[in-house]
């Protein structure tokens, strides 16, 4: 019951963080209220019994990518314009997907159930096997590490891709500057 | 439609229903703000709802985090494992991995947005939208009679 007391706190907690960012137009709050929602949704995932994600979010969602958005908005422009088209439409976007999904989530199992089709695969295989098959503690980093090794290299393969990318397209950013102010 | 009324099977599924609202919140964001580093922050948000969606799929009433006991010899102690209720640790590590390629690909796109403030000195998509209409203008003006009316 106080778990569930928790999760409610921390969702309400949750939802004036979005709809503030909603609300502020200069993008230094957006940025920080970014990393204030990260931080809460890794409270969050503690109470559902994910630490491994919760420390990972608290360190990149609230660490790096807060670092990203802040360099991003020094490099830029720091306050955001009015939209100028109708108020309406996105709305309308956002309450048809919105209630779409909620329809969809109605034949869903109950939460927290023993019984569904998630827990019943190869979930419990890992953790019956992992203390004689790697016999590490920490099943997650069992199965991250050895049962889905190749995930993980795919992953790596997805970042160095990533970053490949975001150094073709700042290479040259200083220089090209420093060229501009020449001309003028 | 009428389980909807139902206060037992509310409470089973308004976890699920909570994210959807935070989902929705950040689709706004994406749909109706026209800055580029909003629109950014609003796929964050989308993103970290729909990992928290996953994660509580793995939950298990009563369950634990899935640490295994040690004994004194720093191996797992499968005796004291017994009787001890886990959460589903796959999802866990599904959302580590999409953590990850999650903030590969926003700064990718921060990367984008720097480029694009580059070349058209503004982040605002309505203002880049018009910009690019003038420029079809002023090519339509001068190349369009070359090109049959059409440019």
């Amino acid at each position: 019951m106080i778990e569930l007391f928790v999760n409610f706190v921390l969702f309400t907690m949750l939802v004036l963080t979005a709809l503030a960012i909603v609300r502020i137009d200069r993008l230094f709050a957006v940025v920080m209220l970014s990393g204030v929602f990260s931080l809460l949704s890794a409270l969050l995932f503690v109470t559902l019994d994910a630490v491994d994600v919760a420390f990972t979010e608290a360190a990149v969602g609230a660490g790096i990518s807060t670092v990203l958005m802040l360099s991003t908005i020094a490099l830029t422009k720091p306050v955001q314009k009015k939209p100028r088209h109708n108020a309406l439409v996105p709305l309308i976007v956002v309450g048809v997907t919105g209630a779409t999904l909620i329809y969809g989530t109605l034949d869903m199992p109950a939460f927290g159930a023993k019984d569904t089709p998630a827990q019943n695969h190869v979930a419990a295989l890992y953790l019956e096997r992992t203390p004689t098959d790697i016999d590490v503690p920490n099943a997650v980093t069992g199965i991250l590490a050895s049962y889905r090794g190749f995930d993980t290299l795919g992953e790596t393969g997805v970042v160095f891709t990533a970053g490949i990318g975001v150094l073709l397209l700042l290479s040259g950013l200083a220089r090209r500057r420093e060229e501009e102010g020449e001309e003028q | 439609m009428s389980e909807l009324f139902d206060l037992r099977f509310l409470a089973d599924h308004a976890h699920y229903f909570l994210f959807i609202v935070l989902m929705m919140t950040g689709l706004y964001i994406v749909v109706d703000k026209t800055n580029l580093v909003k629109k950014i922050v609003g796929l964050n948000i989308f993103q970290v709802s729909v990992f928290m969606f996953y994660i509580s799929i793995g939950k298990v009433s009563g369950g634990t985090a899935p640490i295994l006991p040690m004994d004194d010899k720093f191996h797992v102690d499968t005796e004291a494992m017994a009787g001890i209720a886990y959460s589903n640790p796959l999802p866990h590590v599904l959302i580590l991995t999409a953590i990850v390629v999650g903030i590969a690909t926003t700064s990718l796109g921060l990367a984008l947005i720097v480029r694009i403030r580059e070349a058209f000195d503004t982040i605002d998509e309505e203002d880049i939208t018009h910009i690019e209409q003038d420029m079809t203008r002023e090519d339509n003006a001068k190349h369009g009679n070359a090109m049959g009316g059409m440019a």
